[in-house]
């Protein structure tokens, strides 16, 4: 089929929106399996819990929106290091599919929590009139929050380099992820070290969840397994363990979903096959994905 | 993978266990009766609404035989392998006389091997997809019917003047794709034009996203959209399509008469149709007065009354009279009872039970969104 440019840049618009969710979400997994070669499966999980933290914050007790929005990653926070604290660091010993497997239970638990005090009924989600507004430029309809969300993801990934490249905490993690013993030898705290980095992520996971609230304003206690799936994915294809790797994973990801739907509208429904078949390929053809180090360690 | 292994074991456990203890369940003073309802996942909302109708009826008419009715109620996850698990432990662990549910017809339609082998009578209320009762014998249901539904959006549509179509269904659901096939036919028909659906878009549960399908449905500039599926995500690709400038009408099915379709979707599902099956404000029958009395009173944070709800206390009722009729707990002669229902005079209107087992309807409602509500817009009547 043919497709006229305007529709193609409406296309490409969608596809660069959802692509920088992803590519915020993907930073958050990425960060944790750089440091501790792990994958945290519960990031899904953490993302839908920031969610219903700023769905509270602002339709239940109507803080303003920028309290609530500080609070909602500072508790976000609060939950991926106690998760840190109680689920992984006891394991820290424990052979590294042990980790993986807690971290299975952590997103099952917090799944199953969401529904017993929330209910399994999705809420909506606050409207944000000047982010949802719609702009139209030359017949293409875009949202306030199309433009923004990649500003954050861009922004958030520099400051994420910097912190890691040109900061005591960004050298001692970088220590911690080469060899965690000799960190230890050397003096650096590494149990702080590891819960500031689930802060961090957890952090971006609330961040996320916000642009993501805004954009699809509906909260459900399965609705961080979708994206906590795709963002892995996103992070798997950019290199795991490579920040700027994620980013361009999101990216990737994103564009070629929207797109292929552009292309062929009768695969539709075979959306999130997309991302999975993305995901073999990579594996087989670049197992380290693209900006992956040489040594990938297996899952 | 590992669901649909527990299923098959239960479904062989069943069936053995049956085959031994030979299907009575006679207990003293009580007769129980399955409620299998999808009350957390993504029909929560549905699940939810049918299970206060049938609460509703089981508080106002809570015996029969002068033995007290038990509701037992069995959460089917908004899963077709969970649906199978939970209507096996309805008949096997609780030993149930009869079941009502459940809202979906795919989940309807995952239990439909179990009561028929177990010859449990089962009485769907709002399951609208004409599979769930094919060859079986033993599910029944107060709703009308998908073709029939499919009809009446098809002729409202028509009847505004929309000639081009585009449709986005809900791919994995066998109610959205059932129903977007019958709007498709009679639209066809009607317009007497093959390409009056300008594009299909197919989406799956759970997803967030309906950007490109919905970009590419504006490049065909339809008349309207006519998009069955489950209320979140509809709700969602409603509040898309404003945001890409996609400013049609929307039309759907019963199962956006829910509250969270009108919370997610806010101002933009304002002028969505659909059909349903009753209608609160006018109601039909002394039973419906009634009811909207009671549930007015049981229910007063509700600002209105949802169509499930009706038919899950007419489905309710509908067992009763059964068991009444067959003057016994027997599941069999309960199902001949249910078969043979005749003008029955529920709150949906009057019943009558046909060969296939559905209720013999020929009106539904069209209501519309105004003002944060769903409101009464006509009634279409087809012969």
């Amino acid at each position: 089929m043919t497709l006229d440019a305007q529709t193609f840049m409406q296309h490409l618009a969608n596809g660069i929106s959802v692509g920088s969710l992803y590519a915020l979400i993907a930073i958050g997994y990425t960060m944790v399996y750089g440091i501790l070669r792990l994958i945290n499966f519960a990031h899904g999980d953490i993302f839908m819990m920031a969610a219903y933290f700023a769905f509270f914050g602002i339709a239940v007790f109507h803080l303003p929106w920028y309290v609530a929005f500080l609070l909602v990653i500072g508790v976000t926070v609060l939950l991926g290091a106690g998760i840190e604290k109680a689920a992984y660091r006891p394991l820290r010993d424990a052979p590294k599919s042990s980790v993986l497997i807690s971290a299975i239970g952590v997103s099952f638990l917090l799944e199953n929590l969401a529904t017993f005090l929330f209910s399994g009924k999705p809420k909506a989600f606050p409207d944000f009139p000047a982010m949802t507004r719609v702009l139209e430029i030359k017949g293409i309809s875009i949202q306030v929050l199309t433009l923004v969300v990649p500003l954050v993801t861009i922004l958030l990934l520099f400051i994420l380099l910097f912190i890691v490249n040109h900061t005591k905490l960004g050298m001692a993690m970088r220590a911690v992820s080469k060899d965690y013993e000799i960190a230890q030898v050397m003096g650096i705290k590494i149990d702080r070290i590891i819960a500031y980095t689930f802060g961090i992520g957890s952090s971006l996971a609330a961040i996320g969840a916000i642009l993501w609230g805004m954009k699809y304003p509906q909260v459900s206690p399965l609705m961080g397994v979708m994206p906590g799936l795709k963002c892995f994915i996103a992070a798997v294809i950019g290199g795991i363990g490579n920040i700027k790797g994620a980013v361009m994973g999101g990216f990737i990801l994103g564009l070629a979903e929207v797109l292929l739907v552009a292309a062929f509208s009768s695969l539709t429904g075979y959306r999130d096959a997309i991302a999975f078949i993305l995901l073999i390929i990579i594996l087989l053809v670049r197992p380290t994905g693209l900006l992956g180090e040489k040594t990938a360690e297996k899952v | 993978m590992k669901k649909c292994l527990v299923s098959i074991l239960c479904l062989s456990l069943s069936v053995v266990m049956l085959a031994g203890c030979g299907g009575t369940k006679e207990d003293a003073n009580v007769i129980k009766i399955g409620v299998f309802e999808p009350l957390t996942g993504a029909n929560a909302a549905g699940g939810e609404l049918e299970v206060e109708g049938i609460k509703l009826a089981n508080k106002l008419y809570p015996e029969v035989l002068g033995k007290k009715v038990e509701l037992v109620i069995a959460d089917n996850k908004s899963d077709k392998a969970e649906a199978t698990t939970a209507a096996a432990r309805l008949i096997e662990k609780d030993k149930v006389s009869a079941i009502i549910g459940s809202w979906g017809s795919s989940l309807s339609m995952a239990a439909g091997d179990l009561v028929k082998n177990n010859k449990v009578p089962a009485v769907g209320a709002s399951c609208t997809n004409p599979m769930v009762t094919q060859d079986n014998d033993y599910y029944f249901r107060v709703c009308f019917l998908d073709p029939f539904q499919g009809t009446v959006m098809a002729n409202y549509a028509y009847q505004q003047g929309y000639r081009k179509i585009a449709i986005v269904q809900e791919v994995s659901n066998d109610y959205a794709v059932g129903l977007a096939n019958f709007f498709t036919a009679a639209f066809k028909k009607l317009t007497g034009d093959e390409n009056c659906i300008v594009e299909v878009g197919n989406y799956n549960t759970n997803d967030q996203d309906f950007s490109g399908i919905l970009t590419n449905i504006k490049s065909k500039n339809p008349d309207a959209i006519f998009a069955p599926g489950n209320f979140t995500e509809s709700a969602l690709v409603i509040k898309q399509a404003k945001s890409l400038g996609l400013n049609v009408p929307f039309l759907g099915g019963d199962t956006w008469e829910t509250e969270e379709f009108l919370n997610v979707g806010g101002q933009d599902v304002e002028g969505a149709v659909i059909t349903t099956f009753f209608d609160d404000t006018a109601p039909v029958t002394d039973e419906a007065k009634k009811f909207v009395e009671e549930y007015k009173k049981e229910y007063a944070d509700k600002e209105s009354i949802a169509a499930v709800s009706a038919l899950g206390y007419d489905a309710y009722l509908l067992i009763l009279k059964a068991i009444e009729k067959a003057g016994s707990t027997d599941s069999t002669a309960i199902r001949d009872a249910i078969a043979t229902t005749k003008d029955f005079e529920g709150v949906t209107g009057s019943i009558t039970i046909n060969e296939q087992g559905d209720a013999d309807k020929n009106s539904a409602v069209i209501k519309t969104v105004k003002d944060g509500q769903f409101v009464y817009l006509d009634t279409v009547v087809i012969e």
